[in-house]
């Protein structure tokens, strides 16, 4: 049994040639879909322009660190390009990227479905992502703020001169696409499923992306309400944060990081699901203890929104506390140890190729563990006490933010573009990008941990001498890294045109998307297909396919 | 009558609330409106807040229950709002471990 058997049983009854793309011409047919894929592309646009924002300031940063002495920029241009890079990256790049763009394309078709529950709410979303996104490079254009991404009070509403307010907006208006894009997937994921298809049936991306949604909905609005008070308490001097007007800072903080710590779950998450997914393709085995996995998703939803104010420790909370939240935090590690642990197991014996998702993937588990067990030396109270807002910190959320999300995200891009463009990629390229990403990456955050260790302060534009050779080292990482990452635009975007056409499962995976043709037509399926076997269950889907041929 | 159609009767049937039952809601906010007022003015010393948390409860509850026909919603609308209301209660219990065991040399 091959592919080819698998293309002939799924070959559509829909006119040739036709599908998604090529459905409508036009701009207006695009920035008026509500077709989920279409609308998963504009997301995947907007976010690359985006990534490529935030990436330019953190290699202005690295620049800027390569010598001791502040000598490109001021202390103040520093404190504005530190706050860019992270709002941008956080609110507008790793927010939306898996499941945003994704998960927008995925979902439907790993459900059988034909779009999301609600598609003119998807587009909404998108919008009110680009209008968050616009009012942020406006900020920018404006001359930029300098809180930090974190907007600590009373620092953001009474002494910045900055752009606060407008900076708090966009991330308020980009919250509520974030909150539409949970509840869409959410009543999608309960109400749409192809018959057949129960919920332990389901592909792990799904189970991720509904553990995902439930914070999205859950968690944002508290962010939002949080960003709203900073603006009034800056605007009418209410006082809610500041002492000065009867308020209190560290209330900001419990509600920023109510949202912002589960926020890191909204990243890693999806991501989570997309490494089971590719995991279980490139191993050809059926994901180790699926019920495990299914689960510690939701059990890392749950556990994130009791953990938050181990951001707190040095903050001025109350010493009880603090031992309830470092005791809590060391919890969410179960749940992750599980996923990392089948993942494993999964590879155990089985047949593995290493294709670029399947490199991504891999360089994942092991990016991801440092970042996770890097997560708990920082909830252990005395050990946080020594490396808070250090280099260590920076360089543990770089780990789970960049090394762990991006990589799946790469992963998952890869994964599916054959689906997304119906082209393959150059895979020499892509293995070539790969590396570059897994070298630069440790290469430029590796030594952090040990600057960290050392001592030195994050957030500081200059630095002793002899911190210098690890920051240096940590610049050309940096260098590296911003190559592996632009290698893939330029290959990506020849491939479109170049690349050999893809057939509708050219990975031999299992799972509904891959019963369509690549690209998908607008409705996805020709009929709603009827699941009669178990997730990743290879042998029982080809055997289904050649009973169709 | 066969599962299949008792099973869309549920799905599209909607319960209809007579208008006396709107109207009566409606008194009973407005009654719990003017005694909000009426309390802003009075001095239950320590009670002040506790007392407006729970006169704004009840007619939340209210609101949710008729208005927003949670009354006669399905199962699963009724889990949504009681999870919703265990991570808003999460919220305030962890904040409250804070604020309650802290150390306010002021006080």
């Amino acid at each position: 049994m091959t592919t080819d058997a698998i293309d002939s049983a799924q070959t559509p009854r829909h006119e040739e040639g036709t599908n998604y793309i090529n459905a409508e011409y036009g701009l207006l047919s695009w920035l008026f879909t509500i077709d989920h894929k279409r609308i998963a592309i504009l997301y995947m646009i907007s976010v690359t322009a985006l990534f490529f924002v935030g990436g330019i300031f953190a290699l202005l940063l690295r620049l800027e660190l390569m010598t001791p002495q502040g000598d490109l920029f001021t202390s103040d241009t520093y404190n504005k390009l530190f706050t860019l890079h992270g709002v941008v990256m956080i609110f507008f790049f790793l927010i939306p990227a898996v499941p945003s763009v994704l998960g927008n394309f995925i979902l439907p078709l790993q459900l059988g479905a034909r779009d999301l529950a609600f598609p003119k709410i998807n587009l909404l979303s998108w919008y009110l992502y680009v209008i968050g996104a616009l009012m942020g490079v406006v900020v920018m254009l404006l001359g930029g703020v300098d809180t930090g991404w974190t907007f600590y009070t009373p620092f953001s509403t009474t002494y910045s001169n900055t752009w606060v307010v407008p900076t708090v907006l966009a991330g308020f208006i980009a919250g509520f696409s974030s909150i539409l894009t949970g509840l869409n997937f959410i009543v999608t994921i309960h109400k749409m499923r192809a018959p057949g298809l129960t919920w332990f049936r389901l592909p792990l991306m799904v189970w991720a992306l509904y553990g995902t949604s439930l914070i999205q909905l859950l968690a944002t609005p508290v962010l939002g309400i949080a960003l709203l008070l900073i603006a009034v308490e800056r605007l009418w001097q209410v006082g809610i944060f500041n002492p000065a007007l009867g308020g209190d800072p560290i209330l900001f903080q419990h509600l920023f990081w109510f949202y912002s710590h589960p926020a890191v779950y909204i990243m890693i998450l999806p991501a989570m699901g997309v490494i089971s997914e590719v995991i279980a393709c490139f191993s050809r085995r059926k994901i180790f203890g699926y019920k495990f996995v299914a689960f510690s998703s939701l059990a890392i939803a749950f556990l994130g929104f009791l953990i938050w104010a181990h951001h707190l420790f040095v903050a001025g909370i109350s010493v009880y506390s603090a031992m309830i939240f470092s005791f809590l935090t060391m919890f969410v590690a179960v749940p992750s140890a599980i996923k990392t642990f089948n993942w494993t197991s999964t590879l155990y014996k089985g047949s593995v190729s290493y294709e670029a998702p399947m490199l991504y993937a891999l360089g994942f588990i092991g990016m991801f563990l440092i970042g996770g067990l890097t997560g708990l030396f920082l909830a252990t109270l005395g050990i946080d006490i020594h490396v808070h807002d250090t280099y260590f910190v920076v360089a543990h959320f770089h780990y789970v933010m960049v090394g762990s999300v991006i990589m799946a995200y790469f992963a998952g891009i890869h994964y599916w573009w054959p689906k997304m463009t119906g082209r393959m990629y150059p895979e020499w390229w892509a293995r070539l990008a790969a590396l570059l990403v897994f070298v630069g990456f440790n290469l430029t955050f590796f030594p952090q941990f040990l600057l960290g260790y050392l001592g030195m302060p994050r957030r500081y534009h200059a630095y002793v001498p002899e911190f210098q050779v690890l920051n240096v080292m940590s610049t050309a990482g940096a260098t590296i890294l911003g190559a592996g990452y632009l290698l893939p635009l330029i290959y990506f975007v020849w491939a479109l045109k170049y690349a050999p056409r893809a057939s509708a499962n050219p990975w031999g995976a299992s799972g509904l998307e891959w019963h369509t043709p690549s690209p998908p037509t607008t409705h996805n399926f020709e009929d709603t297909p009827t699941v009669t076997w178990e997730a990743y269950d290879e042998k029982a889907w080809l055997k289904e396919a050649e009973k169709n041929v | 009558m066969s599962k299949k159609k008792t099973y869309e009767a549920e799905d599209f049937s909607h319960h209809v609330t007579s208008m006396g039952t709107y109207f009566a809601i409606f008194a009973a906010l407005m009654v719990l409106t003017a005694l909000t007022v009426w309390v802003a003015f009075q001095d239950f010393g320590s009670l002040n807040v506790p007392i407006a948390f729970a006169i704004a409860t009840v007619k939340a509850t209210v609101v949710v229950l008729f208005f927003m026909h949670v009354i006669h919603s399905p199962k699963m609308t009724a889990a949504i709002l009681v999870g919703s209301i265990v991570f808003l209660g999460i919220l305030f219990l962890l904040t409250f471990s804070d604020y309650l065991s802290r150390f306010w040399p002021m006080a």
